[in-house]
């Protein structure tokens, strides 16, 4: 019995499925990395579990929980977040107020978490009444991050966390996330960086065709052969 | 010798400063007046385009209309018997003339724009849309009160007159200060800072600016939309109603003109760069300097400067005033091929 999950999905955005029978399970504490080649369907399998994509069959469920019919909003509300892959941050607002805009539906305790969220990431304390556009680029990622973690989440969810930035900065956000992990947030993440994700997630799904292809732990995807020769370029 | 030097030198003194006061007299205070004015109208055309995101063309008669509804419980006032003393009565007519703005701009979102919104049209077509309301706001201010100018000022008309000046200072000049530009330029420093601080610091203020950055992303933060719109015409209502009534107070209320002011607001929300209100609220200082600036007959302002021998014939005005328009269009369209995110950064058109 899994914390997070969505069973044997199948739906599309109304024409043809774009993902069918995908199943993908997350647990507290643990990172889940959803892996593919280009137009697999790994966002849509996300944007599946958060609701922003009518399911013709499957369940997707928190904590033992149906939330199928249950809009992204609501959804939200039980507990689930996510960091859109682009236009994550208000850009024209402070790093203080993308935070208590995270916390929007919050009434108290809105500073202890965002001191919390400080001690997380300390480089956002620093920066705290800064526009956010004039960060760089690791640092607006942490404070996507940071704005997720306002509602205070069980689940998070990432779209490609990594796109776009240098490998620098990715092992930093990689060490971000691992932080988030260790606060017992279920995360579940769709990259690109098959094998830099793979070493940080404790499993994976490779998805082709909107199909589950592989799954295991991150080290027997690593070390399968075949998904070394399809995914990860031998 | 010497002492016809300095006789000289002192006579030159009291030109340049004969010349000051000139300009300050037929530009600087009239231009910050009318600056003030426009900068309201431009701050509500640039919220409306950030969160709203579409052009909304009724914003000159929706000026006209809330100042109409003020101009009518000022006579109700006047009738009564009511008044403010040395102020103009308007003062205490205008929080009805808001309350009755504010009732037709979210009936107005009710019936006409909410659709569009709904059906996620385009921001051209919402522009459209609002193009048909500004014809029905035209109409129902010519049907109420009429297309005729009025004058609703009352009260004391000037602080400062041009002949006290010249005795108290003994220059040829005069500095004219009407109590409505004082009047003006307090209401818009009282209105903006209280804009300022509800958008800056205030939780809902601080959605809105959220909502108008990414409205995505608002959403997925629990922000409810229906909240933002809804105060975004209230204040658009308010400012509206304001900046009218003082353009009304300081000049006279006709219709035609509200719907003509329109393009010096425009001008003045896109220079500031549009969506952001901060810059719309400068940007009517700039169309209102530049405007008065370069329609002005300078030949006076050159009498006293240069000697005899050279002074000018002409009237030296750049542009006649019936022209005044075409300064804000110039620099419309001047802004809009060099410069399209305007002097502060908003969106780009």
């Amino acid at each position: 019995m899994f914390f997070f999950s969505g069973e044997n999905m199948t739906g599309g955005y109304g024409g043809a499925d774009i993902i069918s029978s995908c199943t993908i399970t997350v647990n507290r504490g643990e990172i889940v990395a959803i892996l593919g080649p280009n137009g697999a369907g790994k966002s849509t399998a996300m944007k599946a579990m958060l609701g922003l994509l009518n399911l013709k069959s499957g369940k997707v469920s928190i904590n033992g929980k149906d939330i199928s019919k249950l809009t992204p909003q609501d959804r939200v509300k039980e507990g689930i977040s996510f960091v859109p892959q682009t236009r994550n941050v208000f850009t024209g607002l402070s790093v203080k107020e993308n935070l208590e805009m995270g916390a929007f539906l919050r009434e108290e305790h809105i500073e202890e978490i965002i001191n919390e969220i400080y001690e997380l990431f300390p480089v956002l304390k620093e920066k705290s009444s800064q526009i956010v556009g004039e960060l760089s680029g690791g640092q607006r990622q942490q404070v996507a991050l940071g704005r997720a973690l306002m509602t205070k989440p069980t689940v998070l969810m990432l779209d490609e966390p990594t796109a776009g930035v240098s490998p620098i900065v990715m092992d930093e956000l990689f060490d971000h996330i691992l932080k988030v992990k260790k606060t017992n947030v279920a995360i579940i993440m769709v990259e690109q960086n098959a094998k830099q994700a793979l070493s940080i997630a404790d499993r994976g799904y490779v998805l082709v065709t909107g199909e589950n292809k592989f799954s295991g732990t991150g080290k027997e995807l690593l070390n399968d052969p075949e998904v070394r020769r399809s995914f990860l370029g031998g | 010798m010497i002492l016809k030097l300095e006789d000289h030198f002192w006579v030159d003194n009291m030109d340049i400063i004969n010349a000051i006061v000139l300009l300050l007299n037929y530009i600087f205070v009239p231009a910050l007046s009318y600056g003030s004015q426009l900068a309201l109208g431009a701050i509500f055309v640039s919220l409306i385009y950030g969160i709203l995101r579409f052009a909304y063309f009724t914003a000159g008669d929706l000026m006209s209309f809330g100042t109409m509804f003020t101009i009518l419980f000022t006579w109700y006032f006047q009738s009564l018997g009511i008044s403010l003393g040395i102020l103009p009565t308007a003062l205490i007519a205008i929080p009805f003339g808001i309350v009755i703005t504010i009732f037709y701009v979210l009936v107005k979102d009710k019936l006409v724009f909410s659709y569009y919104r709904f059906k996620k049209s385009p921001p051209v077509m919402l522009a459209m849309v609002s193009i048909g309301t500004m014809f029905v706001t035209q109409a129902i201010v010519r049907i109420v009160i009429g297309p005729f100018d009025r004058r609703f000022f009352d009260g004391e008309k000037f602080i400062l007159k041009a002949n006290e000046f010249k005795e108290m200072t003994g220059l040829n000049e005069g500095l004219t200060i009407k109590s409505t530009q004082v009047i003006t330029l307090l209401v818009t420093i009282v209105v903006v800072s209280v804009l300022f601080w509800f958008l800056n610091k205030t939780k809902t203020g601080k959605s809105m600016r959220a909502y108008s950055d990414n409205e995505d992303l608002a959403l997925l933060s629990g922000i409810d939309p229906k909240k933002v719109v809804m105060i975004t015409w209230v204040i658009a209502a308010i400012l509206a109603t304001i900046g009218g009534t003082l353009y009304g107070l300081d000049k006279s209320f006709k219709p035609f003109t509200y719907f003509n002011n329109m393009l010096p607001i425009f001008a003045a929300a896109i220079v500031g760069g549009i969506g952001n209100p901060f810059g719309a609220f400068l940007g009517g200082y700039v169309i209102a300097f530049s405007e008065i600036l370069i329609t002005y007959a300078y030949k006076k302002f050159f009498i006293y400067l240069l000697p005899e021998s050279i002074e000018p014939d002409s009237l030296l005005q750049l542009l006649s005033t019936d022209y005044k328009f075409a300064v804000s269009f110039s620099i419309l369209v001047v802004v809009l091929l060099f410069r399209p995110s305007g002097i502060f950064k908003g969106k780009v058109l």
